[in-house]
C-alpha cells in the first residue's frame, strides 16, 4: 500500500482517551504546532468532572477535539475527519462523532478483555472485530508495545514508559499531518528541565510514533493543510481564559491603577484566577477569599480603595455575589464580575458549557440594580472585552458584567495580539483633595453629564465621606427614605446606565446587508458557528445577516433601528431562549429564538438545519 | 520600567502627612449627622469613647476608615467624620481585608454587632483572625438582634426569651473570645460600655496592635436585651464579677481586694486571699500565653447560681502576641516580584512563548 499526499483545506481531529492518558496536553502540543504553521484554528477541551473517574469507563473519557485550517476556522467543528482513541471507552464514547468514512486511530492495547469489560461491551464483543466499524479506516497499533520497544535501551519503570505513549500518538499525527516536531521537543526539554531521562524518553517516543507513520505504511493518506490566509501580522494561540488575564493586566497598565482580583475557586473561572496570581509585578494582587460573598466583597473593598476590584466565578459562585453586587450598584464603585458560565442550574454540569445566566445577569439582584453586561464572541475577545469591561467599570463608575462560558474560555484560537501603544489609556478621575472651607463641602453623589460621580478615595483630604447600601439621597449620599428620592435615585441609576450606550461601539453587522429578510442574531460562543452557517447560506444565496452581540446591557444605541431593518429576526443561544426575551421585551418585536442545552456548543449543519426549518416554517 | 501606581504616590503622601498632623479633638471625628440610636442605648458611650480615642492615634482624618456590616451598631460609620462604609450583613470583615490590602496605608477600623460577626459573618469573621490583617474589630455585643427587633443573637444565653424564642432558646452560645482565639486571633480583648475610661484604654491598645485585633465590647440594649450584663457593670455587683486583667499583675477581684484566680496545674481556682493564700500564690496575667488566654476566655458561663465554681469575667486584654499580618505578606510579595522578575514589559506578556507571522 503505497500513501497518497492529499491537501485539504480544513481537518478535525479528536483526541480521546482515558483522563489520565493525557488528551488534553496531546490536543494542546497538537494545536501549538498547528498555529505555529499558520493554520486558523478552533479547539473544544471537553474533560470528566471527576479528576480521575474509574479508569478505563466511559465517564473517565476525557477528550479534545480541533478544526484547523487553510481557511478561515470558526468552530472546532461538527464532526471528525480522525478519532484518536486511546481505549475502547474512549472509542464508545466518541464514536457518533466521527465522519462517515473517517480514519480512527486505536491503541489496540485499551481494548483487551479488562478494558472491553470496564467500556462495558457486551461478553465476547470487540467492536475492532466485530465489523461494527467497517464504515471506517480503522488503523490498529499496539501503542503500549512499540512504547516499550522504543525505549527498551532505557532503563525507565514501566509506569514513566506507559505515561510517554500520548507522544507516540501525537508523533503519528504529526507524521500523518506534516507537521514538525521542534516546538514540542522544546516544550518536552522544558517541561521535564529538571528530570532529562524523562524529556529523552518522551522525545524518543515521539520520534518514534513519527517514524512509525513514515516506515510502517499503515496510513492511505499523508495530509497537508497549508498556511491560513489570515490577516498579515504577528500571532500566537491563545485561550478565552488566558486572554481574559492579559486583558485584564492590560486595562490595569493603561489605566496605571493596581487590580485587585478577590475570588474563590471554580470551574471553568479558576484559570483567572492562577493566570493573574502569576502577574504580580505588574501591581496586581490576588486574594483566594473564603468563599464568593467575600471574593466579591473584598474586591469592593479594594474599588473603594482606589484599585480596580474584580472578582471573577461561575454561575453558583455569582448567585452567592448577588447582594454584594448590589452593594456596589449603590456604592457607585467600579467593580468588574467575571462569570465564566456553565451548565445546568445550581451547580449543574461544571465541565460543560452553556449562555445560561444571562438573566442572571441583567436581572438576578433585588430591587431594581442595573449595572452593566458585555460578553466575549471568541477567545480571542477575551481580551478586548475584558479591557473593555474594566475600561467602562472605571469611566461609568458601575459594576460591569463579563459573561464568558466554558466553552470560550478553554477553547483555543490564533490571536494577532496588540501592542501595548495601541491599546487606548483609560482616563481614570479620582476626586481631588479639599485643603480649605473655600473648597466647599464634597458631595458624593455629585454627577458630571453622564450621571457619574467622582471616585472619591481614602487618603484624600477634605473629602472624608460614608458611603453604604441604603438608599442615598442625591448629591449628598446621607442615608434617605423619602419616596421621592428613591424614585428619583432608582431613575438615575437606570439613565447612568442607559447613558453608557453613549461610550460604547454602535452594533455592526458581522456579515450581510444592514437590512432585509433575515438577522441572525447572537452573543458570546455562538459566534464561530453562527458566521459560518451564515457564510454558507448566503453563498447559496439566501438574504441573511448576522450581528452579534458584545454589548448586552445597555444594548447599543443604534439597536432598534438596527433590528427593525430586518423581516425576522432568529436568535441562536445555547440556553432556553434569554436574550431573546430581552430582545422581545426590549423593542417590542417577535423574534425567534433556536436553543440548544445540551452543555455542547452548536455544530454548524445542526445550526443551519434549525435555521433553514424556521425560514420554511416562517416564511420571511 | 516598575510599576508606579496612584496607590503607590498615596502611600508615599501618607509617610509624609504623618509629620504635620492637626491638633484635632474628639469633636472633629463627629460628623454632620444626627446620631439616631435609642436612647440609653450602649452604641452611645462606645461612639464617645472612639471618637475620644481618635485624636490619640496620630493618624490623619484622612487615612482612617470605618467599615460595618448591617445592625444597630453597624450605623456607627455615618456618625464619624472619617472615611466610611455602611455595607451588607456579615461581610465588614471581608471587604475590609480587600481595602486594607490594597491599601496599607490605611487604618482600617470594622463595626460589627454579634448577629453581624457571629451569625451570618462568623465565617468572614473567623478568616479575618486567622489571616491576622492589620486592622481594628469592635464587636459591639448585645447578646441580641437589635434592628430586626428581638430575636436571638448567636450571642444569647440558652433559654432566654424572645420574639423568635417564645419558650426560651435551645441554642448554645458562642463564646466570642474562645472563637477569637480558636480562629488564632493575635489580639483579643474584652472592655464594656459602662466602664468608658477602660473602653478607651482598650480601643487605644487595639490599635497599637499590628494584626487583627479583636476587642468585645459588651453593649446594652436598652430595649431588647436590657440589663444583659449588669452583673459586671453596676457598680454593687462588678467588683464581685468582673475581673480586669493587666499584663503581669496577679488576677485578684473582689470588694477588698480579697479574691484571686490560682492556677493548680492547669487548673484554675477562685481562692479567698488571708489563711491559706496570699497574693504571691495568685495566677500573674500573661497576656502572651496562649494556653492561659484559652482558660481565660472559658470564664465565660454566666454564673450558675450557686452551683459549681464562679469565676469572675476577664476584661482586658486576654491575648496579645506578634504574628506576621497577612496585608503585609501580599505587599512582600508584590515588591519581591518587582525586585527580582525584571522588568514589567506589557508587551512582553501580550507576546507570550511562541508566535508566528503571516505575511
Ligand atoms: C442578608 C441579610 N439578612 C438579614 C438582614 C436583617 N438583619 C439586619 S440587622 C440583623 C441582625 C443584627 O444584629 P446584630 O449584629 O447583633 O446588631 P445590632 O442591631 O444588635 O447592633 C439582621 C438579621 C439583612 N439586613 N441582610
Ligand atoms: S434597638 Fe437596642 S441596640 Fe438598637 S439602637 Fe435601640 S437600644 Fe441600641
Amino acid at each position: 500500500m503505497s500513501t497518497q499526499d492529499q491537501v485539504r483545506e480544513d481537518v478535525t481531529i479528536r483526541f480521546a482517551g482515558d483522563s489520565g492518558d493525557g488528551m488534553q496536553l496531546t490536543g494542546s502540543l497538537f494545536t501549538n504546532t498547528t498555529a505555529l504553521l499558520g493554520n486558523d484554528l478552533r479547539t473544544l477541551p471537553e474533560f470528566p468532572a471527576e479528576i480521575r473517574a474509574p479508569q478505563g469507563t466511559v465517564p473517565g473519557v476525557s477528550s479534545f477535539q480541533l478544526q484547523f485550517g487553510s481557511r478561515q476556522i470558526l468552530t472546532p467543528g461538527d464532526e471528525c475527519d480522525a478519532l484518536v482513541v486511546m481505549n475502547s471507552a474512549a472509542l464508545k464514547a466518541n464514536l457518533s462523532l466521527l465522519k462517515k468514512g473517517g480514519t480512527i486511530i486505536a491503541n489496540t492495547a485499551g481494548f483487551d478483555k479488562k478494558n472491553l469489560n470496564l467500556a462495558k461491551y457486551p461478553e465476547g464483543v470487540n467492536p475492532l472485530e466485530d465489523g461494527s466499524l467497517d464504515k471506517y479506516e480503522v488503523i490498529e497499533i499496539d501503542v503500549t508495545k512499540l512504547v516499550k520497544e522504543a525505549l527498551a535501551d532505557m532503563n525507565l519503570p514501566y509506569k514513566d514508559q506507559e505515561r510517554s505513549k500520548n507522544m507516540f500518538v501525537l508523533g503519528m499525527l504529526y507524521w500523518m499531518y506534516n507537521r514538525p516536531m521542534d516546538s514540542t521537543i522544546d516544550f518536552l526539554n522544558q517541561k521535564f528541565g529538571k528530570k532529562p531521562e524523562i524529556a529523552e524518553a518522551n522525545i524518543k517516543v515521539l520520534k518514534a510514533g513519527y517514524y512509525y507513520g513514515e516506515t510502517a505504511e499503515i496510513f492511505n493518506s499523508r495530509v497537508t493543510v497549508k498556511q491560513a490566509d489570515l490577516e498579515p501580522g504577528t500571532y500566537r494561540n491563545i485561550t478565552g481564559n488566558e486572554a481574559l488575564v492579559l486583558g485584564l493586566v492590560a486595562a490595569a497598565r493603561k489605566s496605571n491603577l493596581p487590580l485587585f482580583l478577590g475570588t474563590y475557586p471554580i470551574t471553568p473561572a479558576s484559570d483567572v484566577l492562577h493566570g493573574l496570581a502569576k502577574h504580580k509585578k505588574f501591581g496586581i494582587t490576588t486574594f483566594q477569599a473564603e468563599d464568593e460573598i467575600a471574593a466579591c466583597a473584598s474586591a469592593i473593598g479594594a474599588s473603594f480603595g482606589g484599585s480596580i476590584g474584580v472578582t471573577s466565578s461561575s454561575g453558583p459562585g455569582i448567585a452567592l455575589k448577588g447582594e454584594a453586587i448590589g452593594l456596589a450598584v449603590m456604592l457607585e464603585l467600579p467593580l468588574v464580575v467575571l462569570n465564566i458560565q456553565r451548565a445546568g442550574p445550581s451547580t449543574g454540569m461544571p465541565t460543560k458549557t452553556e449562555q445560561a445566566d444571562l438573566m442572571q445577569a441583567v436581572y438576578g439582584r433585588n430591587g431594581e440594580s442595573p449595572l452593566l453586561v458585555v460578553a466575549p464572541k471568541s477567545p480571542a475577545d477575551c481580551f478586548e472585552m475584558a479591557f473593555e469591561a474594566v475600561r467602562i467599570s472605571l469611566e461609568h463608575m458601575t459594576p460591569v458584567i463579563f459573561l464568558s462560558d466554558g466553552y470560550i474560555a478553554n477553547g483555543s484560537e490564533p490571536w494577532k495580539f496588540p501592542n501595548s501603544e495601541d491599546l487606548k489609556d483609560i482616563k481614570v478621575e479620582f476626586e481631588g483633595p479639599r485643603h480649605s472651607e473655600e473648597d466647599g463641602a464634597f458631595m458624593p453623589y455629585k454627577r458630571d453629564a453622564r450621571l457619574v460621580r467622582k471616585w472619591a478615595i481614602p487618603g484624600t483630604q477634605g473629602i472624608e465621606h460614608r458611603v453604604g447600601g441604603l438608599e442615598k439621597e442625591d448629591v449628598t449620599g446621607n442615608v434617605s427614605y423619602d419616596p421621592d428620592n428613591h424614585q428619583k435615585m432608582t431613575d438615575i441609576r437606570r439613565d447612568k446606565r442607559d447613558l453608557v450606550a453613549q461610550n460604547i461601539p454602535e452594533q455592526d453587522i458581522d456579515q450581510g446587508n444592514e437590512s432585509g429578510d433575515i438577522l441572525v442574531l447572537g452573543w458570546g460562543g455562538t459566534y464561530g458557528a453562527i458566521r459560518t452557517v451564515v457564510h454558507q447560506l448566503r453563498k447559496e444565496g439566501m438574504d441573511i445577516s448576522h450581528a452579534h452581540l458584545r454589548y448586552i446591557n445597555p444594548f447599543p444605541k443604534n439597536m432598534e433601528s438596527l433590528l427593525k431593518s430586518f423581516k425576522k429576526i432568529i436568535v441562536p443561544e445555547i440556553n432556553d431562549g434569554q436574550l431573546v426575551r430581552l430582545i422581545r421585551s426590549e423593542f417590542l418585536i417577535p423574534a425567534v429564538p433556536i436553543n440548544k442545552v445540551k452543555g455542547r456548543p452548536f455544530g454548524v449543519s445542526e445550526l443551519k438545519q434549525e435555521i433553514l426549518q424556521l425560514v420554511e416554517k416562517q416564511p420571511a | 520600567m516598575a510599576v508606579e501606581t496612584l496607590i503607590d504616590k498615596f502611600v508615599q503622601l501618607h509617610e509624609a502627612d504623618l509629620t504635620n498632623l492637626p491638633a484635632y479633638s474628639s469633636k472633629d471625628f463627629a460628623s454632620d449627622q444626627d446620631v439616631r440610636w435609642c436612647p440609653g442605648c450602649g452604641d452611645y458611650t462606645i461612639l464617645k469613647q472612639v471618637q475620644n480615642a481618635m485624636p490619640e492615634l496620630g493618624i490623619a482624618k484622612k487615612d482612617i476608615v470605618f467599615i460595618s456590616g448591617i445592625g444597630c451598631s453597624s450605623r456607627f460609620p455615618y456618625y464619624m467624620d472619617t472615611f466610611g462604609m455602611h455595607s451588607i450583613h456579615g461581610r465588614a470583615p471581608a471587604i475590609a481585608t480587600g481595602l486594607k490590602t490594597s491599601r496599607p496605608d490605611l487604618t482600617v477600623w470594622i463595626i460589627t454587632g454579634d448577629g453581624d460577626s457571629l451569625s451570618i459573618g462568623a465565617n468572614h469573621f473567623t478568616q479575618l483572625l486567622r489571616r491576622n490583617v492589620n486592622v481594628n474589630l469592635l464587636l459591639f455585643n448585645n447578646e441580641i438582634y437589635g434592628l430586626t427587633k428581638g430575636q436571638y443573637s448567636p450571642a444569647s444565653p440558652k433559654g432566654l426569651v424572645t420574639k423568635s424564642t417564645p419558650y426560651g432558646s435551645i441554642d448554645n452560645p458562642f463564646n466570642p473570645l474562645a472563637l477569637s482565639l480558636g480562629a488564632d486571633g493575635s489580639f483579643v480583648a474584652r472592655a464594656m460600655d459602662r466602664d468608658p475610661k477602660h473602653l478607651k484604654e482598650m480601643i487605644l491598645r487595639s490599635h497599637k496592635h499590628k494584626g487583627t485585633s479583636m476587642l468585645e465590647i459588651y453593649q446594652n440594649c436598652i430595649v431588647f436585651n436590657d440589663g444583659a450584663f449588669e452583673l459586671f457593670t453596676d457598680k454593687k455587683t462588678r467588683p464581685q464579677e468582673a475581673i480586669y486583667l493587666e499584663h503581669g499583675q496577679p488576677m485578684v477581684f473582689g470588694k477588698e481586694n480579697d479574691k484571686g484566680v490560682r492556677l493548680n496545674g492547669l487548673v484554675p481556682e477562685v481562692v479567698e486571699l488571708g489563711d491559706s493564700f496570699s497574693k504571691d500564690d495568685i495566677w500573674v496575667h500573661d497576656e502572651q500565653d496562649a494556653t492561659k488566654a484559652h482558660l481565660l476566655s472559658r470564664f465565660f458561663e454566666h454564673p450558675p447560681n450557686g452551683e459549681g465554681v464562679q469565676f469572675p469575667r476577664p476584661f482586658g486584654v486576654l491575648y496579645a502576641v506578634d504574628r506576621p499580618c497577612y496585608d503585609e505578606g501580599v505587599v512582600e510579595q508584590v515588591q519581591h516580584a518587582k525586585d527580582t522578575q525584571g522588568e514589567a514589559d506589557l508587551d512582553a506578556l501580550l507576546r507570550g512563548g511562541e508566535t508566528w507571522q503571516v505575511k
